[in-house]
């Protein structure tokens, strides 16, 4: 239960950063709050050469609006974006699903783009990026590129990212206030038995599910009420194809689907 | 930039509880284990060591913190502050403290240096909290012998005295 032995690089400019990565691809690993990446660690899943702290870089620390996208860089962690003051109005559905990211012990240290790039299938972050429609800006020495979130999640923690970029921000899109947020876990702030977020949109809604299939998946239904809603909820639920697992069986996650799907889809379409 | 080595020593200077420290770490050790084994202050339990149960909480620059999910490197240039810095004196115990032995609050005490750590810097930013408050803070910590109940009043009982000791402070002035 210790990490194995790594280099440990403090990087002061972002070049650094994007170098090492670029030299040492899959053997390097970013670190930023470690809420993730400390336990792969400590577990030995992860086993990097080098390990590359990007939390003294200053142009990652920050929360812009441009246009209409919130751009929350690298180096945000969760706790700062719940205290960021236009959270609220700007991005309701993370002031609903932050409060159930980890514990305030570990949002103080874990950062939003961490959660991301960890892909963890019953976290809230990617779940909430893919809900909104949200991008990844990744980064290396060849190139910047931005990825919709639905192409960037890959399957139970894998993603699109190549070994040698880093996730330098997310944007969200803002203002969209028609949404809400729920998840069921063991203990509040544990990682969700299924977590549900749904937003508005022109024909109806878009409801989106972690933690039942490998990543978050989202499904737009249009106006939907009664006997049609369940159905379409029903069969929503059968196309994530649950397991059971010791946590939950598989047929309690499709009826935690159904349920909370329907009040979601209810109170975003009231 | 600065790249430290694997499985060599480097210098780590943070403060402690308000007073300088320093050590040499190893990029791979964590803060729980340089705190107890190197600087030898072992207040600080070790649990699960994958940032669940909460035993090893801390408090880093002003926020609580999984001392299990942080590298000893990590930490250069911080303010630390761990349970030591609780009690006024060694043979005396700090307001929250008294409200744990008070209200039989810890048992077998393994949890209980995690928990005063979250509770010491929630009551300092919320002087009047609710129960509902004291409860999801304690979202973040297992404790297998009091069932929380306990806990939670001997929380609310600190909050009530701190809040007292500050008004009467200020009519005394």
């Amino acid at each position: 239960m210790k990490p194995a032995p790594f280099d440990y690089v403090r990087a002061e400019h972002l070049d650094e950063a994007l170098e090492i990565l670029g030299q040492e691809g899959s053997d390097a690993r970013v670190i930023a709050g470690g809420q993730s990446l400390m336990p792969m660690l400590n577990m030995r899943l992860a086993k990097p050469r080098t390990l590359i702290d990007i939390m003294r870089l200053p142009e990652f620390a920050r929360i812009e609006r441009k246009k209409a996208t919130i751009m929350v860089g690298a180096g945000v962690r969760q706790a700062s974006l719940l205290d960021w003051p236009e959270l609220g109005r700007s991005l309701r559905l993370a002031a609903l699903a932050l409060p159930w990211t980890g514990h305030v012990q570990t949002r103080s240290r874990g950062t939003v783009c961490g959660s991301i790039a960890h892909a963890d299938p019953s976290a809230e972050l990617p779940l909430i990026l893919c809900a909104l429609g949200g991008e990844v800006h990744l980064r290396s020495t060849r190139r910047r590129r931005r990825v919709a979130a639905r192409d960037f999640f890959a399957g139970m923690m894998a993603t699109t990212r190549a070994d040698d970029e880093l996730i330098e921000a997310v944007s969200f899109p803002a203002d969209q206030q028609r949404c809400a947020f729920r998840e069921v876990a063991r203990r509040h702030g544990d990682f969700a038995i299924v977590a549900c977020a749904a937003v508005a949109t022109t024909a109806g809604v878009r409801l989106s599910i972690g933690g039942v299939a490998d990543m978050p998946v989202s499904r737009d239904l249009p106006r939907l009420d009664g006997s049609a809603l369940e159905d379409a909820l029903n069969a929503f639920a059968y196309e994530l194809d649950a397991r059971d697992d010791v946590h939950a069986s598989a047929r309690y996650r499709r009826d935690l689907v159904r349920m909370i799907g329907r009040d979601l889809v209810r109170e975003v379409l009231q | 930039m600065s790249r430290l080595q694997a499985n060599r020593r480097h210098s780590v200077r943070f403060s402690l509880n308000g007073k300088p420290c320093a050590g040499e770490a190893e990029p791979r050790t964590l803060l729980t284990d340089f705190l107890r084994h190197h600087i030898g202050v072992t207040g600080t339990h070790v649990g699960c060591e994958h940032g669940v149960c909460g035993a090893c909480t801390i408090d880093i620059d002003g926020q609580p913190a999984r001392a299990c999910l942080t590298l000893a490197v990590q930490v250069d240039g911080c303010e630390v502050r761990t349970v030591e810095s609780l009690a006024p004196s060694p043979d005396r115990l700090g307001i929250l403290q008294a409200a744990f032995k008070r209200n039989h609050a810890l048992q077998c005490g393994f949890c209980t240096a995690g928990i005063l750590m979250s509770l010491d810097g929630f009551l300092r930013e919320n002087p009047k909290p609710d129960e509902q408050a004291i409860r999801d803070l304690l979202t973040g910590h297992l404790c297998r012998c009091t069932g929380y109940t306990p806990i939670v009043r001997a929380a609310l009982e600190a909050a009530a005295e701190i809040a007292g000791d500050l008004s009467r402070e200020k009519s005394d002035a």
